[in-house]
Formats: structure tokens, sequence, C-alpha cells
């Protein structure tokens, strides 16, 4: 039997060609998937920043390039009461609508924990008032608080006989002030509630079962192992929340328009008032401009809160 | 130090019911092990006991007081969960001073309490550290160090030591049981783990579907048991269960293979209707010469024994030799059960007979 020696044969090498070249180089690679990224972000957030701060340096109006002109608009703010009214008003309604939001989000949450009848329609219904487009509730709200066609009004002084005067909700500077509190509380709500209950929900029962033999009280379970629990995830809401009241807009404009007298501006508010209905561009990007630091202040507080908890670290041996 | 009794509970979820009458005497200081298949109900019964889970009927008592209505934390009980339930939170030692400072107890008891339990699980070197920075067996004691705290009157486990791997397993189970001798406090456990059930236990209460098949010491469960169930379920590799008949003095199964009767049974006392002969694997013996031919067909040599799967008739058996047998698949070797191991179960009610 002779043995046929197979004929040596290798698949043909091909040289790759330049395009192949090109798409295995990595310099190329890191520029071409970057770019598209990179791009958006230079567009779309660095460049409006960017053009925000160096307007608030110049004199630009509507209709006229401006001017560098320095620290000149910040200085005119400094000594303007409006703007510390709305510096002022900001923080306050960051802070209260916070607290606000917070304290029932939280009672919402630990209320959708529990086993209820209709659960998921409950938790349907309770993020109606955050997918609604926020001018609509902004003008319900206005409604609402409409001095003669308010059904608050209505109710308490028609129907209850509560009251024989209809009340003025937007009419002078306090009421008008926590009337907005309560409409951006209403929307708030079920954001805070729905991350609330995601966290509520990462804590294992069996850790209630310990705590209840332990001998705890059902206040002890909330605040000894509920709330500790719940800090990660109530830190990075609240940082979310701080920033999305702080920069509000929609709700005061659709409602009171900064009114009356100026007193329910919020810095967002002011700077469009100013910068586009009052054409002094510069000036309403010096006052965007000013929401920056209590941005970054709100930035830290969660870098710095939310770094990982010592309880959090070391390995898992799940 | 207490006695817990479990009489005639029953447990229904919706209009499901679970434990269908289910009645334990645990006497003070025994180790009791609920051991079933999963869904048995052992579990459920366990957190009745701990107040987890209210009882639909019957009564439970601990220490002769009936705790039906009493909360968990006025039980007197400390448990053990399967995944630990450690605070994530808190250290070791807060962890394990965690009933102590929600019943308000100085700083100096907390530290000796927490001293103590630590010291028994030799936890020491690890009470400030976290329940993620530990290992599985380590949280394991530092959930029993939780229990040990409470100075309980009885210790509820409830299958701890399933998340853990095969070696600390076993080496888990040593410890929780010479703990127990050590503390002498009465402890209820349940697992689904035989082996576990057999090893540690004082009593072990067999569960299926929610009634309880049979109460016994370990190796009465074994020597003796009860039905079907138990039998099968006792005993690793499983018991081999052969159906037949008695006919002239021998158990014959359908295929016409005689095998010997226990003594007891003799022809004057035997049954007439289809039976189960029962032979655990182990109590198979060579014979060359009288035993009943059985056909090789796996050999899995474990080092101190050699199981082989047997073909024999129309029945597959399995036995067990400490002798390492050298046979191969395909072989014919003499078996033949020790009659006085045997086992007479009928068919159509389980029990022994």
């Amino acid at each position: 039997m002779s043995v046929t020696a197979a004929p040596s044969w290798s698949r043909a090498r091909q040289e790759p060609g330049w395009l192949a070249r090109v798409f295995d180089s990595k310099p190329f690679l890191i520029v071409a998937c970057l770019f598209p990224a990179v791009g958006l972000l230079m567009v779309f957030l660095t460049y409006p920043l960017g053009l925000g701060i160096w307007l608030a340096f110049t004199d630009t109006r509507i209709g006229r390039s401006g001017q560098w002109v320095g620290l000149e608009n910040f200085e005119y703010l400094m000594g303007d009461p409006t703007f510390w009214t709305a510096v002022f008003y900001s923080v306050f309604y960051t802070a209260v609508a916070t607290v606000g939001k917070f304290a029932l989000g939280l009672w919402l949450a630990l209320l959708l924990n529990n086993h209820l009848p209709f659960k998921s329609l409950i938790r349907a219904i309770i993020l109606l008032p955050w997918i609604v487009p926020t001018v609509l509730s902004a003008i319900a709200f206005w409604w609402i608080y409409d001095p003669q066609f308010s059904i608050i009004s209505y109710v308490f002084v028609d129907v209850l006989g509560l009251r024989d005067r209809y009340f003025d909700f937007l009419g002078s500077a306090w009421p008008a002030r926590f009337s907005l509190i309560a409409a951006n509380i209403w929307r708030g709500i079920p954001f805070v509630a729905i991350c609330l209950l995601a966290g509520l929900q990462t804590i294992s029962p069996s850790l209630y079962e310990a705590a209840l033999l332990d001998g705890a009280t059902p206040w002890q379970r909330f605040t000894r192992i509920t709330v500790p629990l719940l800090m990660p995830i109530l830190a990075i809401v609240m940082t979310f929340s701080i920033i999305f009241t702080f920069t509000d807009f929609q709700l005061v404009y659709a409602i009171t328009r900064g009114g009356p007298v100026n007193s329910t501006h919020l810095m967002a508010t002011l700077a469009f008032q100013r910068g586009i209905a009052g054409q002094e561009l510069a000036e309403g990007a010096a006052i965007a401009v000013a929401m920056i630091p209590f941005l970054v202040f709100a930035t830290l507080f969660s870098y710095f809160a939310l770094a990982r908890r010592k309880w959090q670290q070391g390995e898992s041996n799940d | 130090m207490a006695s817990v009794s479990v009489r005639n509970v029953r447990k229904s979820f919706g209009s499901t019911e679970v434990l269908h009458g289910v009645s334990v005497e645990i006497a003070d200081g025994e180790f009791v092990v609920l051991v079933g298949p999963s869904g048995c109900g052992k579990s459920t019964l366990l957190r009745m006991i701990a107040g987890l889970e209210n009882i639909t009927s019957g009564e439970i008592a601990i220490g002769g007081r009936v705790v039906n209505n009493v909360p968990p934390k006025d039980r007197d009980i400390a448990m053990v969960f399967q995944n630990y339930a450690l605070y994530p939170h808190m250290t070791v030692r807060d962890n394990m001073g965690f009933s102590l400072s929600l019943a308000k107890a100085p700083r100096e008891v907390i530290e000796a309490e927490v001293g103590r339990a630590a010291r028994i699980l030799g936890l020491e070197g690890l009470l400030h550290r976290y329940p993620r920075q530990l290992s599985g067996g380590q949280r394991q004691r530092v959930a029993m160090g939780r229990a040990i705290v409470r100075n309980p009157q009885v210790f509820l486990f409830d299958e701890p030591l399933s998340n853990l791997d095969a070696k600390l397993r076993v080496q888990m189970r040593a410890e929780i049981r010479e703990l127990q001798l050590r503390l002498n406090t009465t402890t209820v456990y349940v697992t689904h783990d035989q082996i576990e059930a057999m090893t540690m236990a004082d009593k072990i209460v067999v569960m299926n579907s929610g009634n309880v098949e049979q109460i016994g010491p370990p190796l009465e469960l074994y020597d003796r048991p009860a039905n079907l169930f138990v039998a099968g379920f006792i005993g690793s590799p499983a018991m081999n269960m052969i159906e037949g008949r008695i006919e002239g003095g021998a158990f014959r199964s359908p295929d016409g293979t005689a095998w010997p009767l226990p003594p007891a049974n003799g022809p004057g006392a035997a049954p007439a209707g289809p039976l189960i002969y029962g032979v655990r694997p182990e109590h198979f013996r060579l014979a060359p010469g009288e035993g009943i031919p059985a056909t090789v067909q796996v050999v899995e040599p474990t080092g101190s024994e050699t199981q082989v799967l047997l073909r024999v008739g129309g029945a597959s058996v399995v036995g067990a030799f400490r002798e390492r047998i050298g046979t191969k698949p395909g072989e014919v070797l003499p078996v033949l059960p020790d009659p006085a191991l045997v086992h007479l179960f009928d068919r159509e009610t389980g029990r022994r007979l």
C-alpha cells in the first residue's frame, strides 16, 4: 500500500488592506469611539454653558453683541434687592419643598411597601403627577389658586362654611410663596416615593424579622434598620431632588410669573425675565451663572454623602 | 431552659392548609431536628414557634406557657436565619449587642455579654468588622453569637448551614452541636439534609407534606423506619425498595427472585397482600454459593466503600460494600441481604410490618 503524502497547502495569508489597518489601530479607535459622545457634550453642554458664562461678563442685549465688561453685571446684581429676593426664595423654596417631598414621599413609600389591595394600580396612580407635563399641572394649580374660582375656597366657604372670605392664594407675597411650594411638593412626591420604594424593597424582610425577635418596636425598626439602610439611596435621590427644585422654572413661571411684585421669582425665572423678556441677555446670564455655586454645593454634598459608607465596603462573599 | 410543646398545630395560608395537625414534644435541653423535603412545612412550623407566623389552630407552649398570642420578643427565643439576617450597617459587636441595646441595657452589660458570646464562638478579633467583610462561616458564627447574647430559653435554627460549602458545613455542624451541648439550651433545628439531622439530633421529627411521619432518635429512624417515606428519606444511599409478596417462606419479586425474610416474619405470620421489601445498600454482603445472582451495571468506588448498581431480575438495587471488590460492569455478583436487617412494608398503606 502506497502512502501518498498530502500536498502541502496552506491558506494564503492576505495582507490586511489599509482600511483594516486603520480600524485595527488603537489611536484611531479611541478617537472614533469617543467622537460622538464628546461631540454631543461639546455642542449641547459645554458650548451653551461656556456661552452663558461668557455672556455674564459682557453687556450683550438682544440684537446687539456685547463688550467685555468684567464683573460689572455681578456688581450691579449685588445691589439689586430683587435679585436677593430671588436668591432667598430659591433657597427657601428648595429647602421647604425638599423637606415636604421627602417627608410625604417616604411616608408614601413605606405605605406602598406593605401589602395593599390593588398595589400596582395605586403605584401607577402615584406616578401620575410626575408624568403630567409640568405646564399642564401648573395651569391646573393656577386654576385651583384662582381668587374667584378656586375649588379650595369654594369648599371652605360655600360648602363647609368655615370661612366667610375666599382665600387669597396668589395675591400677596407669603401665601403665593407657600402656594408654589405646595404645587412643587405635589409634583415632586412621585419621584421621591418611587425611588425610596425601590430602596425599601432592597431591604431583606428577614432583617425586620430578626429585629422583631431582637425586641425592636415598629419605631425602632424604622429608625435602626430602615433609615440607615435607606441612607445611600436617600442621599442620591435628595441630591437630584435639590437640583431639580433649585432650577425649577415651569411651575413658577406658569402660575405667578414671579409676582406679586417679584416676590416669587426663583433665580431661574428672574434670569429668564431679565434676559429674554427684558432683553438684558447679559444680566440674565449673570443671574444664571450665580446659580452655579449653589448647584456645585449640592453636588459636593452628594459626593460626600454618597461616598460609600464603611459598611458597604469590603468583599461580598456571596 | 425550657421545654417546647407543639399540640395539634395547624396552619393555613388562605384556603391552603400547609400543616395538618402537628404535635411534637421537645424536652428541656433537647436538640430536635425537623427534617423533610422542601415544602413539607418544617420552616413554617419553626416560624410559628418563633412567632413570625400566627397559629391557625392548636397550641404552642414554651416552658409550659402557651405562647399563641405572645409577641416574638417576649417568647424568650432566639433564631438563626438561613441567610443569617445580619444587619449590614452594624459591626459584629453592634449586631450581637442589638437586642441588649434595644432593651436599653447599660454599656458595660452589653460589652460583657457580647464579649462572652464572642469568646464562646472565637469572634474576639472580628468585633469591629462589618458583615460584608466576613466569610460565610464567620457570618454564621456572628448569627449564632447574636442568638447567644440574648441568653434565650430556646434556640431556633432555620437551615443555617445551607449557604455554606460542603467542607465548612461539616465543620459548623460539629460546632453547633458542641455549642448546644455546652450551653444545654433547648434547640429546634430545621434542615432538609438528612445527614445533618442524623449527626446532630437527639430526636428527629420527619415531616412530609404538612404531617409528621415519625419522631424518634436518629438510629431508631434508621433501624426501624415507621413507613416507606421515612425509610426512603433516612439513609444515604437510599434504601432499596422491591415490590412483591410472600410465597413459600420467602419474599418473591414478580420475576420470581426469592429474598430472605427477616426472622420474625416466618411462614406463619406471612401477610398475604402486596408488600415492599426494603433493604439498605450497606446491608448486602457477597455470599458465593448462596447469594442472589446480580448483574453489575455501574461501579462507584468512594474509597471508604464501593457502591455498585446491580440488576436483579427486573429490579435495580444499589449495594454498598466496605471491602474493595474488584468488579466490572457485566459481571455477576452473588449478593445476599442480611435477613435480620431487612424491612417489610405494606404496599397499600406504606406502614412497616
